[in-house]
C-alpha cells in the first residue's frame, strides 16, 4: 500500500466531489424543465404535465428520450465548426461556473480566491455561445437574437460585477468560502440590499429567463438564436439556461443568504432549500411578468441599475473606511 | 417639463411596488382551484344543448322521422350530408341512404337547424376518434336511434297536410279541411 | 505549471496564426478570442489569477463581444477576395524586417544570462494587486482613470443624438 498515500486520497475524494456535484446539477437543471412546467401550470390555475407516471414524474425521462432520438439537423446554410461550438459553450461555460460554489463546509470543488472573478469571466464567455450559435445558423431571426443578447448581456454585466463588488469589499475576499463566513452574524441581504436587488436583476438577464428573455423572445424572433438547432444541440441549449439559474441561485444563495448557514438543519438541506426558494422565484418571475421592450430592457439598465449599483457601492466604501473594518 | 433630477427617479418605487404586487397575486394563485377537467378520468360536463355526434330520431310512433328532403344536405356548410330519397308504399317519404362524413363534419348545427322535421339532431357526445378516416364515415345504421331525441311529441306526418295511407288531406291535427277549389269558381 | 504555461501559450500562438492566415472575419474573431483566453490561461499558470481573470472579463468578455458584434453587422462573407496587393514583397517587407529585429531582441534578451530561470506560479493575489496599485502606483491609477473619464465623456458626445432637445422617445426611463 505504498501508492496510497493522504494525498492521493484527498485527490481522488475531491473527484468523487467534483463529479456528485456536476451530475447533481446537471439533473437539477433538467429537472427544472419539469418542475417549471409544474409550477407555470400551478400558478396558471391549471396541472401543466401529469400524465407520464404518477403526478407527471416520469416526464423528465419522456422528455430526455424524444430529445436523444430527434434528428439533429444541421442547415446547409450553416458555418458547421462554430454550429457545433456553440451549444457546447454554453452548456459548459455555466456549468464551469459550479467549480467555485462552496456547497457545505466539507463540500465543493474548487476554493479559488479569485472564485467571483471566475464566475464573471465565464459569463463573460457564456455570451459567445448565444453570439456565435446565432450568427452560425445562418439565419436572420438568430443573428438579431444574438445581437440582441450580445448587447443586453454586456450591459448587464458591467452592472452585475459591480453590484457584487459591495459583498467582496465587506467580506474582504473573492473567495466564497470567505464571503460566507463573514456572514455568521448577518446575512448579507441587509447590509446589501441594493446590491443583492441588482444581482438578481443582472442574473436574470444574463441567464435569459423572463422578463429579461429579449433574445429568444418567441413572439417577435421565434426563438431567437437557437432557432435552427434541434435535438440534442437545442437540449444543451436548454439545459444550459437552467443551469444558469441554478448558477444563479446557488450565487445569490452563496453571496447575500448566508450559503449553507442555519440552525438546526444541517448545511446541505439549508442551502438546498435556499437555492430552491430562489430557483422558484425564477420561475415565479416568468409566471407573472411580461417582457418589457428592448430598449427600455437596455435604458434600465444603464440608466437604473448601474447607477444603484454604484451608489451601492460608494456608500458601502465610505461605511467601510469609517468604521475601519 | 425640467423636474427636479434626482427626486426624478422616485418613479421606482411604485413601480416595484406593482411589480411585487403582481408576484404576490400570481403567487396567491397557487392555491385556488384548478380549472383543467383531467379529462379521461373526470367526465366532461356537457350542457344538454352541447352539438356532438349527429343521431337521426324516430317519431313517437317508432317510424323514421327523416324525409329525405335535402334541406339539411343544402344547409350544411362542409357538404358532408349525403342522401337519396325514397317512397314507401304508404307515400311516405325516407332515405334510402343517408351518410354522414365527420371527418368533414364541423358540428355547426346547421343541418339539425335546417330540419323541418326534427329527425336530425346534435348530441352531447364528442368521443368519436377513430384510427381510420374510412370509419367516420357514418351510415344510416349508425345514426338511426330508437327514439324521438330532443323533440318527443313531435310527429310529422300527423301535423302535415301530406296525404300517406290512412290519412288522407285535411285529417292531420288541426288542419282544416281543404277547400274546394272548384266552389270559388264564377 | 510549467506544462499549463507552454501548453497555452502553444495554443495562443497557433490561434494567432489562424487569426491571422483565416478567410471568415467571423473566425478570425473567434481565434481571436481563443488566443486571448490561453494568453489568460499563461496568467493563470504564473501564478495571476487576478490578471488572467480580468483578461478574461474585459478583453475576451466585453471588448471581443463588440468585435463580434460589428462583424457580424457588416455580415462579411467568406468569399470576399482579398487584396491581392498584400502579396507583393514593397507590402511585407518593411513590417517584417521590423518584427524580425524585435524577435532578435526577443531572443537575445531571454536567452541573456537567465535560461535557467523556471516558472515558479507564486500566487499573486488580489490584495497584492491592489495594495500595489493603490499603494506605489496610486498617481498612475488616477491619471488612467482621468484618461478613461474623458474618453467616457467624448464617447457620451460623441453618440449623443444630433438633436439637441429632441425629446423622441426617451427610453423606458418614465
Amino acid at each position: 500500500m505504498s501508492w496510497w498515500t493522504p494525498q492521493l486520497a484527498a485527490t481522488l475524494w475531491a473527484m468523487f466531489q467534483a463529479l456528485v456535484i456536476l451530475l447533481a446539477v446537471v439533473v437539477v437543471g433538467a429537472a427544472l424543465t419539469v418542475v417549471e412546467r409544474r409550477l407555470l401550470g400551478l400558478w396558471q390555475d391549471r396541472y401543466g404535465p401529469n400524465r407520464v407516471g404518477p403526478f407527471g414524474t416520469l416526464q423528465l425521462i419522456a422528455d430526455m428520450l424524444k430529445i436523444f432520438f430527434k434528428e439533429d439537423w444541421t442547415p446547409p446554410f450553416a458555418s458547421r465548426a462554430l454550429f457545433m461550438l456553440a451549444p457546447n459553450l454554453a452548456f459548459a461555460s455555466l456549468l464551469l461556473s459550479f467549480v467555485i460554489i462552496p456547497i457545505t463546509p466539507g463540500w465543493g470543488v474548487a476554493d479559488m480566491h479569485i472564485g467571483l472573478l471566475f464566475f464573471l469571466a465565464l459569463a463573460g464567455i457564456n455570451v459567445y455561445a448565444v453570439l456565435i450559435g446565432g450568427w452560425a445558423s445562418g439565419n436572420k431571426y438568430a443573428l438579431l437574437g444574438a445581437l440582441r443578447a450580445s448587447a443586453q448581456t454586456l450591459s448587464y454585466e458591467v452592472f452585475m460585477g459591480l453590484s457584487l463588488m459591495g459583498v467582496v469589499a465587506m467580506a474582504g475576499s473573492f473567495n466564497l468560502r470567505d464571503i460566507v463566513a463573514a456572514q455568521e452574524g448577518l446575512w448579507f441581504v441587509i447590509p446589501q440590499f441594493l446590491g443583492f436587488v441588482t444581482f438578481l436583476i443582472a442574473g436574470i438577464a444574463v441567464t435569459h429567463r423572463h422578463p429579461f428573455d429579449q433574445p429568444e423572445a418567441e413572439q417577435e424572433l421565434a426563438d431567437g438564436y437557437h432557432v435552427e438547432y434541434s435535438g440534442m444541440k437545442f437540449g444543451m441549449f436548454f439545459i444550459g439556461e437552467y443551469v444558469g439559474m441554478v448558477l444563479v441561485s446557488a450565487l445569490i444563495v452563496t453571496l447575500f443568504f448566508g450559503g449553507w448557514q442555519g440552525p438546526w438543519l444541517p448545511p446541505i438541506v439549508w442551502f438546498a432549500l435556499k437555492t430552491s426558494f430562489f430557483l422558484m422565484l425564477f420561475i415565479l418571475l416568468r409566471a407573472s411578468l411580461p417582457r418589457p421592450r428592448y430598449d427600455r430592457v437596455m435604458s434600465f439598465g444603464w440608466r437604473v441599475c448601474l447607477p444603484l449599483t454604484l451608489v451601492n457601492l460608494l456608500a458601502t466604501g465610505a461605511v467601510l473606511l469609517l468604521t475601519g473594518s | 417639463m425640467r423636474k427636479n433630477k434626482v427626486l426624478s427617479v422616485l418613479w421606482l418605487i411604485p413601480a416595484s411596488w406593482s411589480l411585487l404586487r403582481t408576484m404576490w397575486m400570481v403567487f396567491m394563485h397557487g392555491f385556488r382551484k384548478r380549472e383543467t377537467v383531467n379529462y379521461p378520468e373526470e367526465e366532461v360536463y356537457l350542457p344538454p344543448r352541447y352539438r356532438g355526434r349527429i343521431i337521426l330520431t324516430r317519431d313517437p310512433d317508432g317510424e323514421e322521422r327523416c324525409v329525405a328532403c335535402n334541406l339539411c344536405a343544402v344547409a350544411c356548410p362542409v357538404d358532408c350530408i349525403s342522401l337519396q330519397k325514397g317512397e314507401k308504399d304508404d307515400g311516405r317519404w325516407y332515405p334510402e341512404f343517408f351518410r354522414i362524413n365527420f371527418s368533414r363534419c364541423i358540428f355547426c348545427g346547421m343541418c339539425e337547424e335546417a330540419c323541418p322535421t326534427s329527425a336530425i339532431q346534435l348530441t352531447p357526445d364528442f368521443e368519436m376518434g377513430e384510427y381510420q378516416r374510412q370509419q367516420l364515415v357514418y351510415e344510416k345504421e349508425d345514426l338511426l336511434i330508437n327514439g324521438p331525441g330532443k323533440d318527443h311529441d313531435y310527429h310529422f306526418y300527423k301535423v302535415a297536410g301530406m296525404a300517406i295511407a290512412g290519412k288522407d288531406k285535411g285529417e292531420a291535427q288541426n288542419e282544416e279541411v281543404p277547400e274546394d277549389v272548384r266552389t270559388l269558381l264564377p | 505549471m510549467e506544462l499549463g504555461f507552454y501548453l497555452s501559450g502553444l495554443v495562443a500562438v497557433l490561434a494567432t496564426v489562424g487569426l491571422i492566415s483565416g478567410s471568415s472575419p467571423v473566425h478570425a474573431v473567434v481565434y481571436l478570442i481563443v488566443s486571448l483566453i490561453a494568453v489568460a490561461l499563461v496568467f493563470f499558470a504564473l501564478g495571476a489569477p487576478f490578471a488572467g481573470a480580468l483578461e478574461i472579463i474585459v478583453y475576451a468578455g466585453a471588448i471581443m463581444v463588440l468585435f463580434v458584434f460589428v462583424v457580424m453587422m457588416l455580415n462579411l462573407r467568406p468569399e470576399a477576395k482579398r487584396d491581392p496587393l498584400w502579396l507583393r514583397p514593397g507590402y511585407w517587407l518593411g513590417p517584417s524586417l521590423l518584427a524580425l529585429v524585435l524577435l532578435v531582441a526577443l531572443v537575445a534578451l531571454i536567452s541573456d544570462g537567465q535560461a535557467g530561470m523556471t516558472i515558479d506560479g507564486e500566487l499573486i493575489t488580489a490584495r497584492d494587486i491592489g495594495l500595489t496599485l493603490f499603494g506605489p502606483w496610486l498617481i498612475v491609477v488616477e491619471l488612467a482613470a482621468i484618461l478613461l473619464l474623458a474618453a467616457l465623456v467624448t464617447a457620451s458626445h460623441v453618440g449623443r443624438r444630433n438633436k439637441p432637445r429632441g425629446n423622441r422617445n426617451r427610453g423606458g426611463t418614465r
